[in-house]
């Protein structure tokens, strides 16, 4: 199997053909390299080739790397590993060079062979690196393509040159926002910003016609000829020291510096900008290898790539049930939840039934669509015709009768078992036979809800996250009785709006919220004990979380906390265990301030709900302890509180997938991305040394944070979670 | 160890560090040599007199660079033997030059010294040398980089001084260095700065702005507020490092900050022989020299430790020092150090600081060292301290003891 093929045509132009084999995307994977290399000699030495065009197949360039190959340099390098990732990056960089110096003569810079790029779509990652190495990327006007260098992303940063390239042709300004942020563009954007060249009807013919009228100076890069100077300055160039001295302060700011890959990125760029280029691609080099050995990188790639992408493939959908897609979905209850339901089911084409008690409620869910969709388009985003068709796809009523075609039922009513039992009933009551029925709940038991169904093997938990559009993560509970074909189902249906799916066996408060209400009631229960609130979560800020769980559990009202508190005591009794939490909440609700929606909680706002600052009188209830604690104390209480949880549902069978405990808490909670999520974050920490330090945050602080057997177990055989539970090739 | 003695301590007046400051047509070589020669006159020396001249400045670039105390010995009247080095502790440079001169001294490795310092940040801008820690991502980000200023304001937020504390002080530093100068307290140190036909260009602190009141401090805008909260965003790496606080109150401005002037100070230090070979008359003894490292994120609070370090060195108490010079960096600087030692502003820059009169970067140290001096001997006390903060979070300080 060939990934390139090489014509020659009547002008002595190469075309030089990309299409991965059995793939509806070119990937770069190693044996692409080799084939792509020999044709590149053979264009350098062969008097007849004029020149060539690197271009696809297929509707797109190239998706990126084959990850795999990182695994590869690092596995093949036995024993020092940074060698081989070292050496084997330093032939990427060898390889492109050849392309870009195109047998010039290396002190006249004469005699080269115009070698371009032709872009039909998309050309992400490695796929815009190498077009970067050549002299001229055209692109196809496609709208739809999206072209860019997305690596930080995934926790590492363009390593074959795309960094070093980037930062010669725009500046460290220009090109901060494509490496620093993954920021990918449509073609004309990118050719505005200096990324590509051209952007043309029929690239082929312009390409072509380039290639016959380039001179050997069209073909020299800016780096590679006499008075090249660095746009913006070099960091000690009056003009670039501003922009550098900003660089490091606006990174650091906003990453936390709890992203290595963004500070290596930095640093590369930096050092770089000093020195010759050939000297810059072995910085690049050293860095990129710096974060590939950091297993904060590994991690994340294996989290937020390889996992993720395989969730959402189906990894762990039941084996032979046939497609599910669904076609109509009937939603119960129009409200916030409902809503959001509706709008990302019909925006992935899924006809919608969108049911309330009154006609109005029904309605104002269905007007949600709408003035989201009206700020699409007063964004550019969407067109008047697609809010139309959107539109069309909703019907809003409070007929029962509207729901005899839906193959799937998603409950989002009121939070109260007696009222979901009777909707449950009177909804089954007028579907089909083979109707999906879906609870929303994010606290009650779903195996609870479902004896209220005739069909308890066709009743699921779907647990969508606030906002909806927003939220990447659904989790799938299974109750006790729940089928293979309701998994299946809802698989295929997170699948159709394009989320990424966990699926979890049945238990208080699943995984997500398992999780999550722990980590925010470590936070009040440090308040109590006299931490000041700004340490509490600029803490979790620094460990990465979006926000700290004081402004979380504002955002999310505090009188939610004081139910789900008195819920779970009735629930749990003598052994519920959140008593110093819960007088904490229970005074915030006396004292009238429900969080930001009452203007008033944990923090003061104005009148347009801004948050002022954390409110004093915090400090005259709970005093303020003399010495702070430590912030690395203050992190390790948050980060173990919900991780230990995580270990715990593993071990109950809750999870049943470490992928899933991973991918589910970065998605679903902002977990840590630069941890690869908490399982990965106790390998990160080493099982032995984790489980020492559950037991001196047991002593100090109580039994929630016991070390759990499973952990316990890893540590005495030194082994990880990974390790043990891997169900997948652990790539790069 | 031997004794060490301050022979002699001059200094110029203090030019706007500007294009329209009086000495921004002064290079800083010919800065130095006023300094240079006025040691060398007033106290008759002559050929090898002294080991060394070890010579404070911050921005070793352009006309400061290449070795500027070699340069400035050369183009002095002071003998070719004499040699030269340029040292930089940022804004302690000066009076670094003068304990490193002490101790060499005490070390039994020469008679006699020359130290001060020089800057023209006029003429050299501030920062024009570059510097790795504001701008190599590897050391910027991994040790919180932020300016001085905001330094200067996380500590205001850290230690609880408001705007109104910061600009009493800056008013009071004012009104002080007016009235020493009505006084003619710093004429015995004052050497003014002339032009080659012997013409005046300076003969006194031109920065001052004696009219200054709370009102006028009140329209200021605070100076680091924009880069603290907007862009770059500097305030955000100031609340990693101190986690604890909410938020950065942004108190300093340009009236109650230091002032950006050109200037420079110089020091005659020598043993007991050295006096007696040029027939001088020491006038204070070198108790005691400190250095050290702080946090660099809040940077300027090392004035409070490298005290506590004097202290404990030469087993003197705060309350034995008579009077005290704190660098008036930023007023949270001088604030801080009153706090952190219960020190009544009535023994701290009497005759004014830096926020009023200016700090020549690379001379400050030797000059209000200078200051301190001529203070104790006018009002006839014994014991000063000098310290000051330090760029990168050093401190800095001098015990000084009349004979």
């Amino acid at each position: 199997m060939t990934d390139f093929t090489m014509n020659i045509d009547a002008d002595g132009i190469a075309i030089i053909t990309w299409d991965c084999p059995e793939k509806s995307m070119n990937v770069l994977n190693n044996s692409a390299i080799g084939e792509l290399d020999s044709m590149i000699d053979e264009v350098i030495a062969n008097d007849a080739i004029n020149g060539a065009i690197i271009t696809s197949a297929k509707p797109d360039f190239a998706a990126g790397m084959d990850l795999n190959i990182l695994a590869e340099m690092r596995n093949n390098a036995g024993d020092n590993p940074a060698q081989g990732l070292f050496d084997g990056i330093m032939q990427m960089h060898a390889f492109l060079r050849k392309i870009e110096r195109a047998g010039m003569d290396p002190k006249t810079n004469k005699g080269g062979k115009p070698i371009v790029s032709v872009l039909p779509g998309t050309a992400l990652g490695i796929g815009l690196e190498l077009p970067l190495s050549t002299h001229r990327i055209f692109a196809a006007d496609n709208p739809k393509a999206k072209i860019g260098l997305p690596e930080i992303m995934v926790g590492i940063f363009p390593g074959a040159g795309g960094t070093t390239r980037l930062v010669r042709k725009l500046g460290a300004m220009g090109a901060s926002q494509y490496l620093l942020e993954g920021k990918t563009v449509a073609p004309k954007a990118a050719k505005a910003a200096g990324l590509i060249d051209e952007v043309c009807e029929d690239p082929m013919t312009a390409a072509r016609d380039w290639i016959l009228n380039a001179t050997d100076a069209d073909i020299v890069k800016p780096w590679d000829a006499k008075g090249y100077k660095m746009p913006g300055g070099t960091p000690y160039h009056p003009a670039g020291f501003m922009t550098f001295v900003g660089a490091s302060a606006m990174v650091n700011g906003k990453t936390k510096g709890a992203f290595p890959a963004a500070k290596a990125l930095l640093s590369a760029v930096y050092e770089g900008a000093q020195v010759p280029f050939d000297t810059a691609l072995k910085i690049e080099a050293r860095w990129f290898t710096n974060v590939l050995m950091n297993p904060s990188s590994s991690a994340m790639i294996r989290s937020l790539f390889i996992n993720k992408g395989a969730l959402e493939k189906g990894a762990v959908r039941p084996a032979g049930i046939p497609d599910q897609r669904v076609t109509k979905v009937g939603i119960l209850g129009a409200g916030m939840m409902g809503a959001g339901i509706a709008l990302v089911s019909a925006q992935a084409g899924i006809d919608v039934v969108l049911i309330d008690q009154n006609q109005e409620a029904a309605d104002r869910g269905k007007a949600y669509s709408e003035t989201y969709m009206d700020k699409g388009i007063k964004r550019g985003k969407a067109t008047p015709e697609k809010k139309e068709a959107l539109l069309s796809r909703i019907t809003a009523t409070t007929d029962l009768n509207a729901l005899s075609d839906v193959d799937l039922i998603i409950e989002a009513v009121f939070e109260d078992p007696a009222v979901k039992a009777d909707i449950t009933a009177r909804v089954e009551a007028v579907v089909s036979q083979d109707c999906i029925f879906a609870s929303n709940t994010s606290t009650l038991p779903i195996s609870e809800l479902a004896k209220a169904s005739k069909q308890p093997d066709q009743f699921i938990g779907i647990h969508f996250f606030s906002p909806v559009e927003k939220m990447l993560l659904v989790e799938i509970i299974r109750g006790h009785k729940t089928g293979d074909r309701a998994v299946a189902k809802a698989l295929d249906y997170v699948r159709q709006i394009r989320k990424t799916p966990i699926v979890v066996n049945d238990a208080r408060f699943f995984y997500a919220n398992r999780c999550i209400i722990p980590y925010i009631n470590e936070g009040i229960r440090m308040i109590g004990e006299g931490v000041a609130p700004a340490l509490i979560d600029n803490a979790a800020r620094m460990m990465g979380f979006p926000v700290g769980p004081i402004q979380l559990v504002d955002e999310t009202s505090i009188d939610l906390g004081a139910k789900i508190a008195r819920a779970t005591k009735s629930a749990m009794g003598d052994a519920y265990p959140d008593g110093a939490v819960d007088e904490i909440i229970f005074w915030m609700e006396t004292q009238g301030r429900l969080g930001r929606k009452a203007k008033a909680g944990f923090f003061t706002y104005d009148e347009a709900g801004k948050r002022l600052g954390y409110w004093d009188g915090l400090a005259d209830q709970y005093p303020r302890l003399e010495n702070q604690p430590d912030l690395i104390e203050v992190q390790h209480r948050l980060m173990f509180v919900q991780t230990l949880e995580a270990v715990r549902a593993l071990e109950e069978g809750v999870l049943m997938d470490i992928r899933e405990g991973d991918v589910g808490a970065i998605l679903g909670w902002g977990f840590a991305p630069w941890t690869g999520g908490p399982l990965s974050w106790l390998d990160i920490l080493g099982s032995e040394y984790a489980a020492e330090r559950c037991e001196q945050l047991q002593a100090s602080y109580g039994d929630r944070f016991a070390c759990p057997d499973l952990l316990r177990d890893l540590a005495d055989k030194g082994q990880s979670f990974y390790g043990r539970f891997s169900k997948s090739d652990q790539a790069a | 160890m031997k004794d060490v003695f301050i022979y002699d301590a001059v200094r110029t007046p203090r030019g706007k560090g500007r294009k329209d400051g009086s000495l921004h047509e002064v290079t800083a070589v010919r800065l130095s040599t006023t300094v240079l020669n006025a040691l060398k006159d007033r106290n008759t020396l002559e050929g090898h007199a002294v080991e060394d001249v070890i010579w404070g400045n911050v921005t070793q670039v352009g006309e400061q660079g290449a070795c500027l105390a070699r340069t400035a010995v050369l183009a002095s009247d002071l003998d070719e033997s004499i040699p030269g080095l340029s040292i930089n502790r940022f804004c302690a440079s000066g009076l670094e030059a003068v304990n490193v001169a002490a101790n060499q001294i005490a070390g039994g490795a020469g008679s006699g010294y020359i130290a001060g310092g020089v800057e023209s940040m006029s003429r050299v801008p501030m920062m024009s040398d570059g510097g790795a820690i504001a701008v190599d991502p590897s050391v910027a980000m991994d040790n919180y980089f932020v300016p001085q200023g905001i330094g200067a304001d996380i500590i205001a937020t850290e230690y609880g001084f408001s705007r109104d504390m910061a600009d009493q002080m800056a008013v009071e530093s004012q009104r002080r260095a007016k009235a020493a100068w009505d006084d003619n307290r710093f004429a015995k140190s004052i050497v003014a700065v002339r032009d080659v036909n012997g013409l005046t260009i300076l003969d006194y602190d031109e920065f001052m702005r004696p009219t200054t009141d709370m009102q006028s401090l009140g329209a200021l805008k605070p100076s680091f507020k924009e880069q603290g909260e907007v862009m770059p965003g500097f305030d955000a790496i100031a609340l990693m490092k101190y986690p604890h606080l909410e938020r950065i109150d942004h108190i300093h401005h340009a009236g109650n900050s230091s002032g950006i002037v050109d200037g420079a100070a110089a020091v005659l230090l020598g043993d007991k022989e050295f006096g007696e070979r040029w027939g001088l008359k020491p006038r204070a003894r070198i108790r005691a020299t400190a250095k050290i490292g702080t946090d660099p994120t809040i940077m300027l609070t090392g004035p409070v430790p490298v005290t506590e370090k004097i202290l404990r060195d030469s087993g003197l108490s705060i309350g034995d020092i008579d009077l005290f010079e704190v660098n008036e960096a930023f007023a949270s600087v001088v604030l801080r150090f009153e706090q952190a030692f219960n020190v009544d502003h009535d023994r701290v820059n009497v005759n004014g600081g830096s926020i009023a009169m200016g700090h020549p970067l690379g001379a400050t140290g030797a000059m209000i060292l200078g200051t301190l001096l001529d203070e104790l001997e006018r009002s006839d006390r014994e014991l000063g301290l000098t310290t000051l903060c330090i760029g990168s979070g050093m401190g800095a300080a001098t015990i000084i003891e009349r004979v």
